[in-house]
């Protein structure tokens, strides 16, 4: 394969489709940008970002011990990342709720260790440097068809679950006492969620690599929340970024043979910047207004 | 004890509010107040008043269902606690939404309305556009509630938080500790607001507060709570020498300012055992 870059838009796009695993790449690639963009708009409102980035590391251990037993590399990803969630979701029980402090000082520790056994289990394996690159930094190489088809299904359900339950946990991550007392299930909701942000995790990390999944789970959100405070209209933004983003980034991966990880996660990095530059120069002296209103009543 | 007939007549609409009757909470085992009897009438706005850690949050997780009493019988709008929990608007105690917190007032407001409810909410069905703007307006919030709420004052939070529990159009309403985190100008502005909407509504309120200056040309009945006991009668009563010095077992005199405020002189230190929610794992 030779594909070059031609001053003709349509013909360059259509290239794009011309062999499988591409189109496979394509697939997969929006599948994850858009559960990974509505997951993160949460995790942006929620706060769990820490959360996200200990999932995303212990992925890691999670694909690189799935290629050393020789079983699919997403099958690795999933069941790590669904068993650090509950870890997540078991610790963050034990500690003081309102102490967030202890329980990134246990996510720290996880992290840790996670680390250091995926690069156990990667030398154990052969050590081969592009096998370390592609799990860290993202490859759009080798996607199977079955692959997209798990991805699909993940996706779906993920997403239905945000479209169910999306409504008490917005008002819990905001008031959580008034939604206990309104009889909302405060503590399943806060496992399953952890739980879907895990599978997004693990989907998303199959794409951009361990180490860049915060390109499309915390940017196109934390972008989307700078431009407008609309709750449905900052979902769909957040969603429409990712999908950019996603699409350029394999575009341009595809023609400059440079890692889609980096594409993806400098396009993430460029809107955020033009987000918040956007409400920087709206708002010059800071958001919060400086004058007390006093009414009479 | 009162005649078995009030028992009755608290079952129907034109019952109490709230009646507490020789309850004993504890958290955790421990015990926080023990023998405490309250009756509030409907309408009434009450003051509930006391040093921290002596157990106000918890009168208000017993009256939402949250806390089962160790003794005695709890009854809310005629019956048992969590029955009536649509009737009832709550707001917690809180420290305020941060500026990184970009969700507007309106939003939040309607929370107060199905935020507890699951389902895919579709932008087509049940806006409940008018009953938003109805609630924002009852606490004069119209001018900020577009705005994304950590970027509103204390006191412009409050309304809307005000407005969040007032939108289910409840008959008793929870608030703890809304006068907290403001400066005195808002502190009477937003008891005055309070006392206007109970008028306007013909709702009971409790009022969760460590001050009852801004709330006394408003307040029906104070809740004082202390030392493990519970005190309960007209402001009046309640916070004079006699009666706080019984309460805490210890000389306490409370003067009165010649523009009526009460200052209360020589209280005890806080108890060295805390038992709120906040001393909760």
């Amino acid at each position: 394969m030779n594909p070059a870059l031609t001053w003709n838009l349509p013909e360059d796009v259509r290239q794009l489709f011309v062999y499988p695993f591409m189109v496979n790449a394509l697939a997969a690639g929006t599948i994850v940008a858009v559960m990974a963009a509505v997951t993160g708009w949460f995790v942006v409102l929620r706060r769990q970002t820490f959360a996200a980035h200990a999932l995303s590391v212990m992925s890691f251990p999670g694909a690189a011990g799935a290629a050393l037993a020789g079983l699919p590399l997403s099958a690795g990803y999933f069941v790590a990342c669904g068993l650090a969630a509950g870890a997540i979701a078991r610790g963050s029980r034990t500690a003081d709720r309102r102490d967030r402090s202890q329980e990134s000082a246990v996510i720290g520790t996880v992290e840790v260790v996670g680390f250091a056994l995926g690069f156990l289990f990667l030398s154990l394996y052969g050590g081969v440097l592009e096998n370390l690159e592609s799990l860290l930094f993202g490859s759009f190489l080798g996607i199977s068809t079955s692959q997209v088809y798990v991805l699909l299904g993940v996706a779906i359900g993920a997403l239905t679950f945000l479209a169910i339950a999306g409504r008490p946990l917005l008002a819990m991550s905001l008031d959580e006492l008034v939604a206990r007392a309104g009889g909302v299930p405060i503590r399943a909701l806060e496992i399953a969620f952890l739980l879907v942000l895990g599978l997004a995790v693990a989907s998303t990390a199959q794409i951009t690599g361990v180490l860049l999944v915060f390109a499309l789970l915390v940017a196109p959100a934390a972008a989307a929340r700078e431009f407008t405070p609309d709750i449905g209209f900052g979902v769909a933004l957040s969603v429409a970024i990712a999908l950019a983003v996603t699409w350029i980034g394999l575009g341009l991966s595809y023609y400059t043979n440079i890692s889609v990880g980096f594409y993806v996660s400098s396009l993430a990095f460029g809107v955020y910047l033009v987000a918040r530059l956007r409400r920087r120069i709206a708002h010059p002296f800071g958001d919060r207004p400086r004058v007390v209103s006093i009414e009479p009543s | 004890m009162r005649p078995a007939g009030r028992a009755v007549a608290d079952r129907s609409n034109n019952g109490r509010a709230v009646e507490l009757r020789g309850v004993t909470a504890t958290r955790a085992g421990l015990p926080v107040w023990h023998d405490a009897t309250i009756a509030i009438e409907k309408g009434e706005f009450v003051a509930v008043l006391g040093p921290n850690g002596s157990g106000k949050s918890t009168l208000l997780d017993l009256l939402l269902g949250l806390l089962r009493p160790a003794a005695g019988t709890v009854s809310v709008l005629g019956a048992p606690p969590g029955d009536r929990g649509d009737a009832i608007g709550y707001l917690p105690q809180r420290h305020g939404f941060d500026a990184t917190t970009r969700i507007r007032g309106t939003d939040i407001v309607r929370l107060g309305l199905d935020g507890t409810r699951f389902g895919l909410p579709l932008p087509w069905q049940h806006s409940h556009r008018e009953k938003v703007d109805a609630a924002i307006e009852l606490v004069g919030a119209a001018a900020y509630a577009h705005r994304p709420i950590g970027e509103c004052s204390g006191g412009e939070q409050q309304r809307l938080l005000i407005a969040r529990t007032l939108i289910s159009s409840p008959q008793l309403l929870l608030l703890d500790e809304p006068l907290d985190s403001l400066d005195l100008p808002n502190q009477s502005s937003v008891a005055a607001l309070v006392n206007r909407i109970r008028h306007e509504q013909q709702m009971t309120v409790l009022l969760v507060a460590h001050d009852v200056n801004p709330l006394l040309p408003y307040v029906d009945r104070v809740v004082y709570i202390a030392g493990g006991r519970v005190l309960a009668g007209p402001p009046h009563n309640v916070i004079s020498s006699e009666a706080l010095s019984g309460l805490y077992d210890s000389p306490i005199e409370v003067l009165q300012t010649s523009d009526g405020r009460l200052v209360v002189v020589g209280l005890p230190e806080a108890p060295a055992h805390h038992h709120d929610r906040h001393d909760q794992p």
